[in-house]
């Protein structure tokens, strides 16, 4: 369970390019809980993850996962039960290093041994894994086990990430950063079924950032909008259910007390 | 060809390769998987030179090998800090460094510019009645690189070399598997930094001298050998690249005795040098173009020939 307690941050405080990016976030996800965010850029949905990822730390509030405050603690200590995605297929896997030398790494965050297994090799059982999980994605990856990374696709990639990130090690709360935007509609899909597969299978709790209305109201059980630092929506349960786009905008302006179109905010249906 | 190569240079040659391939091993490690440049390399290599020379003038031969590394381990380590705890950029801290060692190099000489080790035993000289007066030099040079090949081949594939290389491909999925990067960086710049030390240390007991000034200069010529044997062998695997960096410097001390032998003057040694790595960086690039060209100039006249008719 991941808590959020009145969660604040300024970049440039007290210059003219003062930007207030979150302000006053509380939010709770339990586990099994799978929240979509939606808003328009500069909105603060990624300056939250950075938070609950640690990639910078909140000016003001907690950030608790599973009653443990972890607020100030280093994002690499975090990881181990934080997952992540970002938009971009590059960002989660080491291109110069072959398909199993990355699922090494990430399945460094299982060994429970830590520090003391630095100087271990890879171990035959664990290639075994690698390769019925590889299998999984059914991309043929089983196969292309010594081959570096920087030559698979960008969806390839992306389905990789999402193996090291999510199923190989289940953390506690897997953050999705637009994961499918830079891929084409097909591999979109197919990530996105990856993606709601390993968040079922292992009872994930996840937050997904996307700018597509529709799959913001297809996926998962909660529907979140952002908008200049605070969460103006919150949807879920019987209110979710046979919600459109349309109904979703409409409410969104009600929520956020201001008139919106489709186009201001750039949502695709 | 036979008068310009003739055994003796030959020999010295390849046993100059072999001792010099290891501080392009070192800058393998910083430079090309931790894609930092370690413009310390100049003043960590003579600091392995003056440890292992007075360790060895003390009577202690053997032990002066590890007791320059373990100084080489100091100097990385502290550059390593700099970068990770200190915000200061990596290419500054090692200019910082390497200036501070200047002063620390001449103090473990003693305050003076150089250090002969003519009367004691040297690692090599330990050997010399074994191995006969030829090779004796080159088999333990040989021996000390294989070793340490072995070593760090096994090491880059353990999970922790794995983390390190990692560090220099991408840093978040390095933080993403919670390795903190600032860690690999250290452990990646003390491992560089007792290589180039170790380095340094046989240089002096083959020369059976140190000088202050010895490792001017040392930067350039590991990263010559460096590229030499990426461009030779190519960016494979880390078994193949460690192969390429030990005859890219082998064909660089080759490149220097043949211009010894046409009698440039060892003054001008230093420019010849610069030449060769300026080509062998050069040399990818310019093989591209000229393809290109190639094949733009036979798209052209195709072109033109196909309007004629």
């Amino acid at each position: 369970m991941l808590r959020l307690t009145n969660v604040k941050k300024t970049f440039n405080p007290g210059t003219v390019n003062e930007k207030v990016a979150i302000n006053g976030i509380t939010l709770t996800i339990e586990d099994g809980e799978f929240a979509t965010i939606i808003g328009s850029n500069g909105a603060g949905k990624s300056t939250l993850f950075n938070c609950i990822a640690g990639s910078f730390y909140p000016d003001e509030g907690s950030v608790k996962l599973d009653e443990r405050d972890i607020t100030f603690v280093p994002d690499y200590k975090r990881a181990t039960q934080i997952g992540r995605l970002f938009q971009d297929p590059m960002r989660g896997t080491a291109p110069n290093m072959t398909i199993e030398e990355n699922l090494t790494l990430a399945y460094l965050r299982a060994s429970k041994k830590g520090r003391g297994s630095a100087f271990s090799r890879m171990s035959v059982q664990e290639r075994k894994l690698f390769r019925e999980r590889l299998a999984l994605l059914g991309m043929g990856l089983e196969d292309r086990m010594k081959q570096p990374v920087g030559l698979l696709s960008g969806g390839q990639r992306q389905a990789l990430t999402l193996l090291m990130a999510a199923t190989l090690v289940p953390p506690k709360i897997l953050l999705l950063d637009e994961h499918t935007a830079a891929l084409d509609p097909a591999t979109a899909e197919k990530v996105l079924d990856l993606t709601k597969r390993v968040v079922e299978e292992n009872h994930l709790a996840c937050l997904m950032i996307t700018h597509n209305m529709h799959s913001a109201l297809e996926l998962g059980n909660r529907t979140l909008m952002m908008d200049s630092g605070k969460i103006v929506l919150d949807i879920q349960g019987k209110e979710r259910e046979g919600l459109t786009v349309d109904g979703l905008l409409q409410r969104f302006s009600v929520g956020a007390g201001k008139e919106l179109d489709n186009d201001r905010i750039l949502f695709s249906k | 060809m036979g008068s310009l190569l003739s055994l003796p240079v030959v020999i010295s040659a390849l046993e100059l390769g072999f001792i010099y391939a290891l501080v392009a091993l070192a800058l393998f490690l910083s430079f090309s998987i931790l894609k930092i440049a370690d413009l310390s390399t100049d003043g960590c290599f003579t600091l392995g030179c003056a440890v292992g020379a007075q360790v060895a003038i003390m009577g202690h031969p053997i032990l002066a090998l590890p007791a320059a590394m373990l100084a080489g381990v100091c100097s990385g380590f502290i550059m390593a800090m700099l970068q990770t705890k200190m915000g200061v950029e990596p290419i500054l801290s090692g200019i910082i460094v390497n200036t501070g060692l200047y002063t620390v190099n001449l103090a473990v000489m003693g305050f003076s510019s150089n250090l002969s080790i003519f009367k004691a035993d040297t690692i090599y000289t330990l050997f010399q009645d074994w191995l006969g007066n030829t090779w004796y030099r080159l088999i333990v040079s040989i021996i000390l690189v294989v070793i340490v090949c072995v070593v760090l081949g096994w090491f880059l594939g353990t999970r922790l070399g794995l983390s390190i290389r990692a560090t220099g491909d991408n840093t978040d999925m390095v933080k993403a598997s919670s390795i903190n990067p600032g860690f690999t960086v250290t452990v990646g710049l003390c491992v560089s930094g007792a290589l180039t030390a170790l380095s340094g240390c046989l240089i002096g007991h083959y020369q059976k001298m140190c000088d202050i000034n010895l490792g001017t200069g040392m930067v350039t010529i590991a990263l010559a050998s460096l590229i030499i044997g990426e461009t030779l062998i190519g960016k494979g695997s880390v078994k193949r690249h460690i192969a390429g960096v030990i005859l890219g410097s082998c064909l660089y001390r080759f490149a220097m005795a043949i211009a010894l032998r046409l009698h440039v003057p060892a003054e001008c040694l230093k420019l010849v040098s610069a030449v060769i790595v300026a080509v062998a960086i050069a040399a990818p690039y310019l093989k591209q173009r000229a393809a290109f060209q190639k094949r733009k100039m036979a798209a052209m006249a195709a072109r033109k020939g196909g309007n004629d008719a």
